[in-house]
């Protein structure tokens, strides 16, 4: 019984993601690209979700870890031919290979985990303001290296003739996979211990919780779901060291808030419902009607929507949407 | 005359100077709020494009330098009012790191905002620009702004501490960041405190306003974006805690990256962010109360 309803927490955010996928595949094809991008974001929000929300610890580094896959796919898959018009300057090991789709996805899962290893060994000492500083560091070193980095990939330039692989069904299955190994890490001995620092460090550390490798584990793994979020992300658009930085951390940390920033229902409630929004407004900003009344929003309103609406989730239902509860099907007392 | 061992001239040293004197301005706005709030204010910079824009818009429309500066106040004070009774108000009791995503959520706000009344482009504030000119100082050349943002900043720092030291609000407030709690017990009004600190940091985002338009006429929507995130970084190095110190890393962080900006090529000082960044990963790492304080560390595990 137990197991049973442990599943429904899964079965929840994996049906809607499921359905998305659905609505997606029957819609126009230009409207189709408004899925794609909503299911590689509930990647990433599930991602930060593992780390964040098990850890209760803030980080503004997360989107490093997409940066760094999206550059491992990216310049593993752009075809050796092309390779010397978009990085000149790339080191020679990386000039004369590629990789199939599948190759790119599991080595960019790979990077974003060792660097997310890498960064964690000293960080995860830290919490609270100090950890939120300090992985927004590490936003901004990742940033400035792969800017000026053009021996490992484009630089400032924008990651073109990268194959664009990431169909819809392909995203609805990175997006599943990422869902699944987040709910596997929560239900599992770690994840337990770590939610357990999080409401009570001295508790969890008095039963023999070490708080410092909880946390390593949970920031290792989700630095692979994050990296291979990336993978998806650059064979879905031309992306370049703008797309993954600033922007980017805002709304898929406020897709987290808004949703629920403790439950994986939420991450994905979270990321599909400003998805939804920031699309709609997106349409809207090019011109659209609305049961008959011309709409035309000027340039820009989509964050100014998504910021009103993350600040009024954080003062008035700072839990989120869900209230950070995992999805039911039928009430606990049942 | 220059320093030739690390091939710096007099010049390049005043200006890493006067941005040091900026920054430490802009750190001083951010301390005094984090002292009374335990909140970091993401969106500062984003008061100081207010004031920029408003500098910019007075000079389109032909005003007079002291009327510009006077609307450039009014609009920052306006807004950071406006941010405090909106947004930090309901947030009072928070954890930091809610606050810290609410302000960065803020900042994004503000930021487009600006984008959508003023466009991508920018305006350009060109009132102030005479203040460009060199003026010469025994031989060597140096911009009159860099007088005056250093005139104007050691003023600002030295008439903040008179308030802070000598007066009953300045009492108040030095006690509240020590321990809101208890300073509230003992008779200190929680909001008159916090209203202060927070028209106190909105002049001094004024004042950098003014002093950053006329180094940089060109008033964009991310104006001040790039100067906040590194003096953030300097108020961390610095410590948080203290004015004193989180000045200091303001300062040292701005007469750092000036002065290496200026010296070093562009091949090598394109990763001066880099190098910031990673040096306050680590003062984090070694002293989490900051370089220039002493005890009490921020809570780590």
């Amino acid at each position: 019984m137990r197991r049973v309803v442990a599943l429904q927490e899964l079965l929840g955010p994996a049906a809607l993601v499921i359905a998305a996928a659905l609505v997606g595949a029957i819609v126009s094809t230009s409207n189709q690209t408004y899925f794609t991008d909503a299911l590689v974001k509930v990647a990433i929000v599930a991602a930060l979700y593992l780390f964040i929300g098990n850890s209760g610890v803030l980080s503004f580094g997360h989107i490093s870890f997409v940066a760094v896959g999206a550059w491992t796919a990216g310049v593993l898959s752009v075809p050796v031919s092309e390779k010397p018009a978009i990085m000149p300057n790339l080191a020679h090991v990386l000039r004369d290979r590629t990789t199939g789709n599948l190759g790119s996805l599991a080595l960019a899962a790979l990077v974003g985990g060792v660097c997310a290893l890498v960064v964690g060994l000293p960080l995860m000492r830290l919490s609270g303001l100090a950890a939120g500083i300090a992985t927004f560091g590490v936003l901004e070193i990742t940033h400035n290296l792969l800017r000026y980095e053009e021996k490992v990939g484009p630089g400032l330039n924008t990651f073109s003739s990268v194959p664009e692989t990431t169909t819809l069904r392909q995203a609805a299955l990175g997006a599943l996979v990422v869902i699944v190994v987040a709910f596997a890490y929560a239900r599992s001995r770690f994840g337990r211990l770590l939610r357990a620092t999080r409401e009570d460090a001295a508790a969890a550390r008095a039963v023999g919780a070490s708080v410092y490798r909880q946390r390593l584990i949970a920031f290792t793994i989700s630095g692979v779901l994050a990296g291979l979020a990336g993978g998806l992300y650059v064979h879905l658009l031309p992306v370049n060291t703008e797309s993954v930085y600033l922007d980017l951390t805002f709304i898929t940390l406020a897709m987290l808030v808004v949703g629920g920033a403790t439950s994986l229902w939420g991450a994905v409630v979270g990321a599909l419902a400003v998805s939804a929004l920031d699309s709609y407004l997106a349409v809207a900003e090019n011109g659209t009607s609305l049961f008959g009344w011309q709409i035309d929003l000027p340039a820009g309103t989509r964050v100014i929507v998504v910021g009103i609406l993350m600040a009024l989730v954080l003062i008035l239902r700072p839990s989120g949407l869900t209230g950070g509860r995992e999805f039911r099907l039928w009430p606990r007392s049942a | 005359m220059t320093l030739a061992v690390l091939n710096i001239d007099w010049q390049t040293l005043a200006d890493a100077t006067a941005l040091g004197a900026i920054y430490a301005l802009m750190a001083v706005g951010i301390g005094l709020v984090f002292g009374v709030l335990r909140l970091v204010n993401f969106a500062y910079g984003q008061l100081v494009m207010a004031g920029a824009f408003a500098l910019a818009l007075a000079s389109q429309w032909g005003w007079p330098v002291w009327a510009g500066i006077v609307l450039c106040f009014a609009s920052v004070l306006t807004l950071s009012l406006l941010m405090d009774r909106l947004v930090f108000r309901p947030l009072r009791g928070h954890s930091p790191a809610v606050m810290l995503v609410a302000t960065f959520a803020v900042a994004f706000l503000l930021q487009s905002v600006a984008l959508l009344w003023f466009g991508p482009l920018g305006k350009i504030a060109t009132s102030l620009a005479y203040l460009n000119r060199p003026v010469t100082v025994s031989g060597v050349d140096i911009r009159k702004i860099t007088i005056v943002a250093v005139v104007v900043a050691a003023g600002c720092l030295v008439a903040l501490s008179v308030l802070l030291e000598r007066t009953t609000i300045g009492l108040h407030m030095r006690a509240s960041s020590l321990d809101f709690q208890t300073a509230r017990l003992l008779g200190v009004r929680a909001n008159r405190v916090i209203g202060m600190a927070v028209l106190l940091s909105g002049a001094l985002a004024a004042v950098v306003a003014v002093m950053l338009t006329v180094q940089t006429p060109l008033v964009t929507p991310d104006f001040a974006l790039r100067d906040t995130i590194i003096v953030l970084a300097g108020v961390v190095l610095g410590g948080m805690n203290r004015p004193i110190p989180a000045t200091l890393g303001g300062f040292a962080i701005g007469f750092g990256t000036g002065l290496l900006g200026g010296s070093l090529p562009t091949n090598q000082s394109q990763y001066i962010p880099s190098f910031v960044f990673g040096a306050v990963i680590l003062v984090l790492l070694v002293r989490p109360g900051g370089l220039f304080t002493r005890g009490r560390a921020v809570e780590r595990v």
